[in-house]
């Protein structure tokens, strides 16, 4: 029980303090639980996290839960993952209550004003980064821009175009397989 | 009824939001602004904005705002719970079956083959975000102030990596001392 009640307060301080997001909060976890509490070591930590980033969902809860049952089984897992969100759902409580009451304020209005071309820029940004880092060629360009153009002008449902999505890259994916069992077969034969 | 709608579209968020919390703002928004009409387009960037300032997970932070917003108190528990549903059936399954480096690689090979699309998906919100709601009076004269803010922040966060906290900081004054 004790360590359960640490792996809470480990991942409640990281989801309170920890500003920008879930893969912000994974050098905090591996700070607090590799280097100081040493309760995984720091292989193993990678190996875990290389599996929970291919997972849909929430990283830092996929990661608190992993960590949490690797560390104190089932209760550990529930510690973990409940310290990771508490913070975030009594925060925005709190702010969206707050912004609630207030929203109508001319001096909030101009404010917001301000900041929602702002939040436009910050979400075409990196999905350009991550269209750029993806390093695409002639063919598969044509994949981020029928995406869009699905979802931004035909309105298409983003769910479906992901199941579509997720189709296509399981079949990319056992393509690589199968590839790479072919040149693993073609270096033990000779 | 509003609590049923919460679970269903979270749940439903928390398996299909491959690649984290930006990679789903675009099956929260087309649930959210288009579908229950929960929210308008204004108050689904304001809550964007918000949920990126605040620290902890930033999916969890809008599964908060947006419950609360649709369905008070509970309905801000019942949204993030609902998030995090698949995952914990996901950790279960697979440390009960198959949890191992093969299948790693095979997912990771499956999200390298997403990574196109889910890019797209992002870029898709944020053109939806485009709109004269969030952009005020386009067209006359002084008020192409959101036109200048969007391609300065574009270019401080795209090329320079900017802090986006610090963007939206900055944004917030010019907002306050120009309108």
């Amino acid at each position: 029980m004790k360590i359960a009640w640490q792996l809470f307060s480990t991942f409640f301080k990281i989801g309170a303090f920890t500003l920008g997001g879930g893969y912000a909060m994974l050098s905090m976890v591996e700070k607090a639980v590799v280097d100081k509490k040493q309760w995984i070591a720091a292989d193993e930590f990678w190996d875990l996290i290389a599996i929970v980033q291919s997972l849909p969902g929430v990283f830092a809860v996929n990661t608190a839960l992993y960590v949490g049952h690797k560390i104190a089984g089932r209760k550990g897992a529930a510690a973990a993952m409940l310290g990771a969100i508490i913070p975030s759902i009594i925060i925005i409580l709190l702010l969206a209550t707050i912004f609630k009451e207030y929203r109508e304020l001319p001096v909030v209005e101009r404010i917001f004003k301000g900041i929602r071309p702002c939040v436009v820029a910050l979400i075409l940004a990196p999905s350009l980064r991550m269209i750029k880092s993806a390093k695409l060629t002639w063919k598969t360009v044509i994949i981020p821009i029928a995406t869009v153009a699905l979802i931004w002008w035909c309105k298409v449902s983003p769910a479906i175009v992901i199941l579509a999505a997720i189709g296509g890259s399981t079949i990319y994916a056992i393509l690589m397989e199968r590839k790479l069992k072919r040149t693993e077969n073609k270096e033990v034969k000779p | 009824m509003i609590y049923l709608q919460l679970l269903w579209v979270f749940v439903k968020i928390g398996v299909l939001g491959f690649g984290g919390g930006y990679a789903m703002l675009s099956l929260i928004q087309h649930e959210v602004v288009d579908n229950y009409a929960w929210m308008t387009t204004t108050e689904f960037a304001d809550m964007v904005a918000i949920s990126q300032m605040t620290p902890g997970p930033i999916s969890i932070n809008m599964a908060t705002y947006v419950g609360y917003t649709a369905g008070g108190f509970f309905g801000s528990l019942l949204a993030s719970f609902a998030l995090c549903l698949p995952s914990i059936v996901m950790v279960i399954l697979i440390i009960k079956l198959f949890m191992n480096k093969k299948t790693g690689s095979f997912m990771g090979n499956l999200l390298k083959g997403l990574k196109p699309a889910i890019a797209g998906l992002i870029f898709a919100a944020g053109l939806s975000m485009m709109n004269s709601q969030n952009f005020v009076q386009i067209g006359k004269g002084e008020n192409n102030i959101s036109i200048v803010i969007c391609v300065l922040a574009f270019v401080a966060s795209y090329f320079f990596k900017a802090n986006p906290i610090l963007l939206i900081v900055l944004s917030g004054a010019i907002g306050f001392f120009v309108y």
